[in-house]
């Protein structure tokens, strides 16, 4: 039985409630407060794929989890040991997550037959023991809400939405927090409405009151969780989205060269869309195309024409600009490809999450077509995965996938701000001088002399004065870009293009472990979102005394040059990943590793317990110590 | 600026590799004339194609030229207007590019009315892959993918680029290059999308499919150059177009002695939708086929609105720096 108390290092939060109940607002205002009081935390928002089901029903359930506590926390966590439940669908949807010893706070008003049968429910769950093993604090929020704000002027309609707050103000009496911030972010937000500013400031202090000094069966708890030990400096919270966004505002100001982002609507990707819609004074322009097709032809177009052209979606999406990727590799044009992964095939989990285009974007093109492969391990890190993806685009001249999901889209933690002056500046081939000679042969030469570590040739574009030249689709000769349809070109080109890519491994730094032994028993192997909880589930291993090391790729292709001889100093490599074992299969291809894979296609992040699991049934000798 | 430059400074080095007899050679012969006529810079200007015969356009024009995949050359020239909006876009496409597998990409390309020239090359054949027919081929139409006759009904390319709100509407003919130029420098100065369908002759898979109004002999007769301002009338001035109010149509009618007076006729009217609509939608060979800029309704391009609505014009004016404090910072000691 899991039993938080007032002084745990950690603690778990879930707000679950109607897709109209304003849950991820409430969720994300109390990350917010989190932050301010110097904790660590991270979020995870979890809604359904309807934008408003029909309300009271267990699919228009939306959720958001909050991991907070005085320790670094690597995780939206494994179980929440707080639930707050706005209605019966929510209580009926979460509580399979809570271990025992939970605190559930329910939405009173909304526990009624009608809802009841919306949720499919037989009977009452407060009557049915149901609930035996929890804390249960039952307080009509609606009825609450509506006599606190029945003075600011609001309609009933208007009045019930409040409740969000309401709770806000609840929970932010129970761990102890400073209204004021929240206080200001109201005003600011509704500075517009008076009627909506004062009747969310007015829930927000009577939830608040309403939880100090009500009289319950028990009392409502009080938690203390500290700030967290986190280097000293500044920090914001940021989504993997923002970071990823302004990560791509960063690259351009780094090659002082304009973003031209093209994208077409699609789940969980158009919030990079929409971010970066807002980002006009850095030098980005943003375009929503009539189809993911075009959305990555634009962007190669723009790439064409001396811009930086980024284009970003989900696998769905993907798929069909997979054509123009090959157009980009055969024309030598730099490209971004943001991919938001997300539960597949087909349209799929599209609100869930998953890692399973990693096949697709390594392999995934007709013909020998190789190209870069990066993945984001976090929210804060989409940042500094942006601008290595565009500085190999550029560099190499040559598309480069960038692969992120849809947890770390959506999730938030504090994020160590970056100082600009870190980074270095992103160098691109530059143009040759216009050559003076009457053989039209000269000029070419020099437009398609590649340099010889990367194999990037000069960005060209349209404009450049005696530079005009002619490209395409179609196999061009090594040397001069003319069309070829020699056989003897053909293998050599085949053969720069995959030179090309190798190339990228001279350029990135060696593999290192994120901790634990550089040889030794067991590697627990990682890529993209799943580095947060496969740290904390190494972490614990180790304080249980297993010597196990935690390694972590970013780059999955070209693979580290060391990353062969570094992984062949492990027993054994257990590589958990959100598909059926896709990064396993890429290091038994490129390394010929023996790897155990962890395949899981949930929807949902790793459970840390469940690695910690694997940990120990692959350590090596577990076998033995089990009989 | 040095000497003005001559059609001839426009072609390439590489050997132009279209069927002998084909159409193609007389349009690249008209667009290296019109490319010379209106002065154009070969460093500022871009030949942007899909895949087909006409496709392989670019390669023999000596200006930039980027030969994309195979319907999406809208997407990619609108791409480049975004990085380039001072390059002049000449976009070449044929009805299998641009109306079959691209289609979509045509109808966004018109409707956002993107400042480039698109020329279609309409020979009602897929070329390339050896002669099926094509969304404008006509209903029985013998080839490899319809031996009994197609069962498609064919596509009017310039009334698809009206229902898609295109603002500049033209049409000319391969061999017509007196004509063809006109159209092409008149495209050219339109500041928008402007689409001109050609009509080309594959002399291999579809020979002479127009021949019943672009062969000399028959050419006066059957066709109908439009004119802003003047009556439409064709057949050397014996015939013109009446508007029926009663059938709420046009109808052809003799001008002159025994016919009506040219008064009568109705007068072209470049910005009239509903006129450009009937002109474009007039069956052969009842009818005359309409050539000449058929519409022209001067609107402000993407190009101009995209860059007004951006809110610096698309300049970096602000540091990222400060962008990543545009939150609340909390700051840890």
């Amino acid at each position: 039985m899991t039993k938080i108390t007032p002084q745990s290092q950690s603690i778990v939060v879930r707000f679950a409630g109607d897709s109209g109940d304003g849950v991820q607002l409430l969720g994300s205002q109390f990350a917010n407060s989190t932050a301010l009081a110097g904790s660590d935390f991270s979020t995870f928002p979890d809604f359904p794929a309807e934008i408003r089901a029909p309300v009271g029903t267990t699919f228009g359930v939306s959720a958001f989890q909050i991991n907070l506590g005085a320790r670094r926390i690597a995780t939206a966590g494994d179980a929440p040991d707080v639930l707050i439940a706005f209605n019966p669908a929510a209580l009926k949807v979460n509580l399979p997550l809570l271990p025992k010893g939970a605190l559930i706070i329910l939405n009173t008003d909304e526990f009624n037959e009608r809802n009841f049968a919306k949720a499919n429910i037989k009977a009452d769950p407060r009557t049915t023991g149901e609930l035996k093993d929890f804390t249960v604090f039952e307080i009509p929020i609606k009825t609450q809400t509506l006599e606190a704000v029945k003075d600011s002027g609001l309609n009933r309609r208007d009045a019930e939405q409040c409740k969000n707050f309401w709770a806000l103000g609840a929970v932010l009496w129970m761990f102890g927090r400073d209204r004021g911030f929240i206080e200001t972010w109201i005003k600011n937000k509704f500075a517009k409405d008076a009627a909506v500013q004062a009747g969310n400031l007015a829930a927000l202090n009577a939830g608040h009151a309403y939880a100090e000094t009500v009289e319950l069966s028990a009392e409502i708890p009080q938690f203390e969780i500290g700030a967290a030990p986190m280097s000293a400096g500044d920090y914001r919270s940021i989504t993997g989205a923002e970071a990823l966004s302004l990560g791509l505002a960063a690259a351009g100001e780094l090659a002082d060269l304009p973003i031209v982002f093209c994208s077409y609507p699609i789940t969980p990707a158009s919030p990079i869309l929409h971010h970066l819609s807002r980002m006009g004074e850095l030098g980005v322009s943003t375009f929503q195309a009539e189809d993911e097709i075009a959305a990555a032809c634009a962007a190669i177009g723009a790439s064409y024409g001396g811009a930086i052209g980024v284009t970003s979606s989900s696998g769905p999406g993907i798929a069909l600009k997979t054509e123009a990727i090959g157009l980009a590799i055969a024309a030598e044009l730099p490209l971004v490809i943001v991919n938001s992964q997300r539960g597949g095939p087909s349209t799929g989990l599209p609100t869930k999450t998953e890692q399973s285009d990693l096949y697709q974007a390594v392999y995934g093109r007709n013909a020998d077509a190789p190209l870069p492969v990066i993945a984001a391990a976090g929210p804060g890190d989409c940042f500094d995965v942006a601008i290595e993806a565009t500085r190999v685009a550029i560099r190499h001249m040559t598309p480069v996938f960038l692969l992120t999901d849809g947890y770390i889209a959506n999730a938030a933690g504090p994020w160590s701000i970056p100082n600009m002056d870190d980074y270095e500046p992103i160098l691109h081939n530059a143009p040759p001088k216009p050559v003076q000679s009457d053989d039209p042969t000269d000029l070419k030469r020099a437009i398609w002399s590649r340099d010889p570590q990367s194999l990037g040739r000069p960005w060209i574009a349209p404009g450049m004065e005696g530079l005009a030249y002619r490209v395409g689709g179609i196999e061009k000769d090594v040397k001069t870009g003319d069309i070829s349809y020699d056989a003897k070109n053909h293998q050599t080109m085949t053969n720069m293009r995959a030179e090309k890519v190798a190339s990228v491994a001279d350029f990135i730094p060696p593999q290192q472990v994120e901790q634990g032994p550089s040889k030794g028993p067991l590697a627990v192997v990682g890529w993209g979102s799943t580095h947060g909880v496969i740290w904390r589930a190494v972490d614990q291993a180790r304080s249980q005394g297993l010597d196990v090391a935690q390694i972590h790729l970013r780059w999955l292709s070209p693979l580290p040059k060391n990353l062969g001889e570094l992984l062949s100093g492990y027993d054994a490599i257990l590589l958990p990943e959100m598909n059926m074992g896709q990064c396993a299969t890429l290091l038994r291809d490129k390394l010929g590793l023996a790897v155990v894979s962890m395949p899981q296609v949930s929807g949902q992040p790793f459970k840390i317990a469940d690695i910690i699991e694997a940990i120990r049934a692959n350590y090596p000798g577990a076998a033995q110590a089990a009989e | 600026m040095n000497a003005p430059l001559a059609a001839k400074d426009f072609a390439t080095d590489q050997e132009v590799r279209w069927c002998p007899g084909c159409g193609d050679y007389a349009i690249l012969k008209a667009v290296l004339k019109a490319l010379a006529d209106v002065g154009a810079n070969p460093d500022k200007t871009a030949f942007v194609s899909g895949i087909g015969c006409s496709s392989r356009f670019p390669y023999y024009v000596n200006t930039y030229g980027f030969h994309t995949i195979h319907g999406r050359a809208p997407a990619v020239a609108t791409g480049l207007k975004l990085a380039k909006p001072d390059i002049d876009v000449w976009l070449v496409t044929g009805d299998g590019d641009g109306l079959s597998i691209g289609g979509n990409h045509l109808m966004h390309v018109l409707r956002r009315n993107v400042n480039m020239q698109i020329m279609l090359f309409n020979n009602e054949v897929y070329g390339l892959t050896k002669g099926q027919y094509s969304p404008t081929s006509r209903p029985g139409m013998r080839s490899p993918s319809s031996p009994k006759g197609s069962v498609d009904a064919p596509l009017n390319p310039c009334a698809f680029a009206l229902g898609a709100n295109a603002k500049f509407i033209a049409r000319g003919v391969d061999t017509d290059a007196k004509n063809l130029v006109e159209v092409l420098k008149a495209a050219h100065e339109f500041k928008g999308a402007s689409f001109v369908e050609i009509f080309q002759n594959c002399i291999v898979y579809n020979p002479d499919v127009y021949a019943d109004f672009t062969a000399k002999k028959v050419a006066d007769d059957h066709q109908l150059h439009v004119e802003h301002g003047k009556p439409l009338v064709f057949a050397g001035g014996k015939k013109g177009l009446k508007f029926n109010p009663k059938t709420f149509g046009l109808e052809v009618v003799n001008v002159g002695e025994g016919g009506v007076p040219e008064s009568e006729l109705l007068v072209h009217d470049e910005t009239n939708l509903t006129l450009a609509n009937l002109l474009v939608h007039m069956p052969h060979p009842e009818f005359p086929m309409v050539m000449g800029v058929i519409y022209r309704q001067p609107t402000p391009s993407f190009d101009e609105a995209f860059w007004k609505a951006h809110p610096t014009g698309g300049k970096r004016t602000g540091k990222v720096a400060d962008a990543l404090r545009r939150a609340s910072v909390w700051t840890k000691k």
